[in-house]
């Protein structure tokens, strides 16, 4: 959730260094202790997941509201999260790989990119679940397993297409070098792609990680039909509280949230970030770099360097000699018979691009199949939702934008507010959306609101940050100089605004609107249809229809439903962002 | 006759267009590259020298004809060339001892041979000490140095090198070649050829046994010849300045065949292939052409062109397109290698701003038949606009994508300068120029 330029973000002061520098003092004995106390916990880790899974499916689970029950819940969830980004990190540098070089394919996975990035993911939930249960003999690996795939689908695309432009950005003499000097593919994706790739993947997996708590929180527990689907967790564990008005469970659960976060930033990010540095395709050493005092604990082990020593590099090399011989054999033969070519696979390929067709439009076929069952006046229900929606969703932007451009501005402007400001917004930022739904939605129901207002609360509280964090941005890549010749004309206020401000920021909100629109979007379908102590709170949308007829098994609405705002999000990016964001790249850009 | 290392057989690169014509880059080009000797490949910007290279290292297959590694095609030969780019291209994230074993590592070579192998070759070419830096630590000469190691470090039969100086500075440069040629010459390398594109004309008559010299649309060789000057070669010597002057002659004189030159020369000449529609517009800024003017007319009025990129610190690849959008214009002629104003030149070069622009506007009309046809078809229109696509599509019959781009885009400079017409860039449509004295919004004061 949080999207930052990297210019600011993680600056830390002078004792991050000190700390750095003692470290790298101490004896390697102790760093290595370190690096083997963490391999023992890793190692317990699996054990304990293991044993959660493939023992017997529990029967109903009861989440407990104990505050000594959270560290396994939050432990589950992040293994949730963690697997989901592994599975979607593999994914996403496969598809990208494939799509950069098979010509025939580019196009057709980069427009699927394009169109999967922006539907709504929560739509999917229940069919996901469904399959899942369906496909494992227990229940509960299905359920676990549902949750994965769904968190997947929800951070792998903004990986996959940041490796691909990567890929496709390569300087046109590094991949020659790479070819002259007869690099197997392995090499050059070792030493070429990933390298080169590994700055834009590292930033969009931080992305990625935000959106899948988002995600995680929804559907760790959740109803279809009289089913009851809830997986132990963080998401769940809140969801209860809220549900039974526990206020102490609440705040347990939420101070467990912030806690992992920052853990995760800096046990994770930092390290990475600090690491990804010398992927930098740069000509001059930059001043300010990030520290990371794990990071270097993790280099300067020499058990670690003598792990790989033992195990990766000898593999590595066997595979290098591997290629190598493959290659001479090659050429080899191509001397021999006179050409390179082989043209067998031409027929297979043929055959199974026409059984993956034939598969694909049967299923398409029964899909539409299923909408034949939808009444008209059902269909004009689904309509009016979809404008109900629409409405709510701008605004919602409308509203965060009047609060976050003021706001963000003032920040960009003023370093000192910025310093304050800062780490507080990404604090807030940081918390999912969906983890504070039920808790919000219970002091509004208080206050006597309705989830009319609600969900329009609801869908700001995921999507502002987005404005506001790409507004300071902007606000920060104004160049000074034409802020003081603004000053020095006496610009008004409104000229100030309307000449300098304003087309300044203009790339960068738009690029934050973006995506907080998709944000708002998806939140939709769980900020107008909620449950809450056990009765039903909802409002006349697209979001509440897509939800209740999860609840109600209609899977023609369900489908129906899921397809208009597919096609309403693609269509708006189409006609509204895109050419919105051709002037930004054109006209309102700043160079130099 | 030795038998050549490479051999291209009418090799030439051409882009399909989707109507019945075809871009040419290259017309059909027979080279070979023998033993023992350095090759230097000279040009104009847009002749395709760098293409040529790609395609005498099998990089890139030709649109026809074929290239021949020791008389085997080279797409199922096992080459062994390396190349030194211009932009070094090291891999930032691995260290110089990475970069130079890289190449080995991919010939499944042994990890200890690789290191012996390695370090040798940073020792020869002076990186003792350096192999764990990262390039980004090293000065651009150092990484060129880097690059050089990574191209010998396989021991290849053929070194190509693509611009390998430009990117450094003089010194540095200079100091790099005369290394380089010392190895080549002590043969502490086991190289057999090197190839050498450049731009800069005395870097090639320095190093180079032999030069082509390439001409453009399409890319063609004008001349080939040996260079017969002995190693050491002294850059004051009159043999050296007259062939370096001989080939500013050459490649100044796009259209005429080669003059004679002062050695014997053993080259085939090869006319321009095809008449041209639209003149090739050379990318030049309004400003550039009076300052290059002015220059002249301080030389009384005529001068050698090598003399005046001299006084310039100009490399020629940066001076000709000037040279040529003057002469294009009317205001310079150019006879055997000196530039000399023509009256019109003399004017313009004399007048103030926008008498200057009144002259560029009749030169142009005149003489750049492009600029002719975007005034006239503003003029046609009742709505006084053209859309830049509509251009973009006639000169997209001629040039390559990126080249149709470049023309129109130095077509709207000029046109701009010359006040002939306006370029509204929101709507890509060339529009009529405003007439600034009426149309001025109030509030808007041009003038006091």
């Amino acid at each position: 959730m949080i999207q930052l330029p990297d210019s600011f973000s993680y600056i830390r002061g002078r004792e991050t260094l000190a700390r750095a520098q003692v470290l790298k003092r101490t004896w390697p004995f102790v760093l290595d202790l370190c690096v083997a106390v963490m391999g023992l916990a890793c190692f317990y880790g699996v054990v304990l997941i293991a044993k959660h899974w493939f023992g017997h499916a529990q029967p109903d689970i009861v989440i407990s509201l104990s505050p000594r029950a959270l560290p396994l819940y939050a432990f589950y969830s992040v293994v949730r999260i963690g697997l989901a980004y592994v599975l979607s990190l593999v994914f996403a540098v496969g598809y990208g790989y494939l799509a950069a070089y098979n010509k025939r394919l580019e196009a057709l996975m980069i427009a699927g990119l394009d169109i999967l990035q922006s539907i709504p993911v929560l739509s999917f939930l229940p069919g996901v679940m469904l399959a899942m249960v369906a496909l494992f003999p227990t229940r509960q690996i299905g359920v676990e397993l549902g949750a994965i795939v769904l968190i997947f689908t929800g951070q792998v695309w903004n990986m996959a297409f940041s490796f691909y432009s990567s890929i496709k950005s390569i300087p046109k003499e590094l991949s020659e070098a790479a070819s002259i000097y007869r690099f197997s593919r392995l090499q050059r994706l070792i030493q070429l792609e990933l390298p080169y790739a590994a700055i834009g993947l590292v930033w969009n997996s931080m992305v990625s990680v935000a959106g899948g708590w988002f995600f995680l929180m929804a559907c760790e527990m959740f109803v279809l039909g009289t089913r009851d689907f809830r997986l132990p967790g963080l998401g769940s564990y809140l969801q209860t509280a809220a549900g039974t008005g526990n206020y102490v469970a609440i705040t347990w659960g939420l101070v467990t949230m912030v806690a992992i976060i920052v853990a995760t930033d800096q046990l994770i990010w930092r390290p990475v970030i600090a690491w990804s540095d010398k992927f930098k395709f740069e000509q001059v050493e930059s001043s300010a770099r990030v520290q990371s005092p794990l990071l270097h604990l993790v280099q300067n082990s020499s058990a670690l360097r003598a792990l790989t020593r033992l195990t990766t590099a000898p593999l590595e090399e066997r595979f290098y000699r591997r290629y190598a011989d493959e290659r001479k054999q090659r050429v080899a033969e191509a001397a021999a018979t006179g050409s390179i070519e082989s043209e067998g696979g031409e027929r297979t390929r043929v055959a199974v691009i026409v059984v993956a067709a034939a598969v694909v439009g049967y299923a398409a076929f029964h899909a539409l199949g299923l909408l034949r069952q939808v009444e008209l006046a059902q269909f004009k229900e689904i309509l009016k939702g979809a404008a109900a929606t629409f409405m709510r969703v701008n605004v919602s932007l409308l509203l965060a934008a009047a609060w976050t451009i003021p706001a963000g501005v003032a920040i960009g402007f003023h370093p000192r507010l910025a310093r304050i400001a800062q780490p507080l917004a990404q604090i807030a930022a940081s918390v999912p959306a969906t983890a504070l739904f039920p808790v919000i939605l219970l002091a509004l129901i208080r206050m006597g609101g309705g989830l009319g207002i609600g969900s329009v609360a609801l869908m700001m509280l995921g999507t502002q940050w987005y404005i506001l964090f790409n507004v300071i941005a902007g606000a920060m890549a104004i160049p000074s100089d034409l802020r003081e010749v603004a000053t020095l004309f006496r610009f008004t206020t409104v000229q100030r605004w309307k000449t300098v401000i304003l087309p300044g920021i203009f790339p960068f909100l738009i690029t934050g609107l973006v995506t907080a629109s998709g944000g708002a979007w998806n939140a939709s379908i769980i900020a107008e249809y909620f449950r809450l102590k056990n009765q039903t709170l909802q409002t006349v949308g697209l979001g509440a229809q897509i939800s209740a007829a999860t609840d109600n098994g209609q899977f023609q609405i369900l489908l129906l439903a899921t397809m208009v705002m597919a096609l309403m999000v693609v269509t708006i990016n189409r006609l509204v962002w895109r050419p919105l964001y051709r002037l930004a790249g054109s006209r309102y850009k700043l160079e130099g | 006759m030795q038998m050549p290392i490479i051999r291209a057989e009418r090799v030439e690169k051409y882009y399909a267009q989707p109507s019945e014509n075809r871009i040419q880059v290259i017309s059909p080009t027979d080279l070979s590259i023998v033993a023992g000797e350095i090759v230097a490949l000279l040009g104009p910007s847009g002749s395709g020298k760098s293409t040529l290279l790609r395609m005498l290292t099998g990089l890139s297959a030709p649109s026809a004809g074929l290239v021949y590694w020791h008389e085997k095609p080279i797409a199922t030969a096992d080459v062994n060339v390396s190349i030194v780019f211009q932009s070094f291209a090291l891999f930032p994230w691995l260290t110089v001892f990475e970069n130079v074993e890289a190449p080995l590592k991919a010939r499944g070579m042994d990890p200890a041979e690789r290191r012996k192998r390695a370090m040798k070759i940073l020792d020869t070419v002076g990186l003792d000490g350096f192999q764990s830096a990262y390039p980004k630590e090293l000065s651009g000469g150092m990484r060129q140095r880097v690059g050089f190691a990574r191209a010998l470090v396989v021991e290849p039969e053929v070194l190509f090198m693509d611009e390998p100086f430009s990117a450094l500075d003089v010194l540095t440069a200079e100091n790099l070649r005369s290394e380089l040629l010392e190895l080549w010459q002590k043969k502490t390398i086991p190289t057999q050829a090197i190839f050498l594109v450049t731009h800069n004309i005395e870097e090639a008559v320095l190093l180079a046994d032999r030069i082509i010299v390439l001409g453009r649309n399409p890319g063609h060789v004008r001349t080939d010849f040996k260079v017969g000057l002995q190693h050491p070669r002294d850059r004051k010597a009159t043999a050296f300045t007259q062939l370096v002057d001989y080939i500013y002659k050459v490649l100044t004189q796009p259209d005429a065949q080669p003059p004679e030159l002062p050695q014997t020369p053993t080259g085939k000449k090869v006319r321009d292939q095809r008449q041209m529609h639209y003149q090739m517009l050379p990318h030049a800024r309004p400003g550039g052409i009076a300052g290059l003017l002015e220059l002249v007319l301080d030389h009384n009025g005529k001068d050698d062109i090598y003399r005046l990129a001299d006084d310039l610190a100009f490399e020629i690849d940066d001076l000709l397109p000037i040279v040529d959008a003057a002469q294009l214009l009317g205001f310079l002629t150019v006879t055997e290698g000196d530039a000399a104003i023509t009256p019109t030149g003399a004017e313009y070069a004399n007048s103030e701003i926008l008498r200057q622009k009144e002259l560029f506007r009749t030169a142009a009309v005149t003489n750049v038949l492009l600029l002719r046809q975007i005034v006239r078809a503003i003029e046609a229109k009742s709505d006084r606009t053209v859309a830049e696509e509509f251009f973009h599509d006639m000169l997209d019959e001629q040039f390559s994508e990126e080249e149709t781009l470049r023309q129109l885009e130095t077509a709207i400079n000029w046109g701009r300068y010359a006040e002939l017409f306006d370029f509204d860039a929101s709507r890509r449509r060339f529009i009529q120029p405003q007439n600034v004295q009426n149309d001025a919004e109030p509030g808007v004061e041009i003038r006091e």
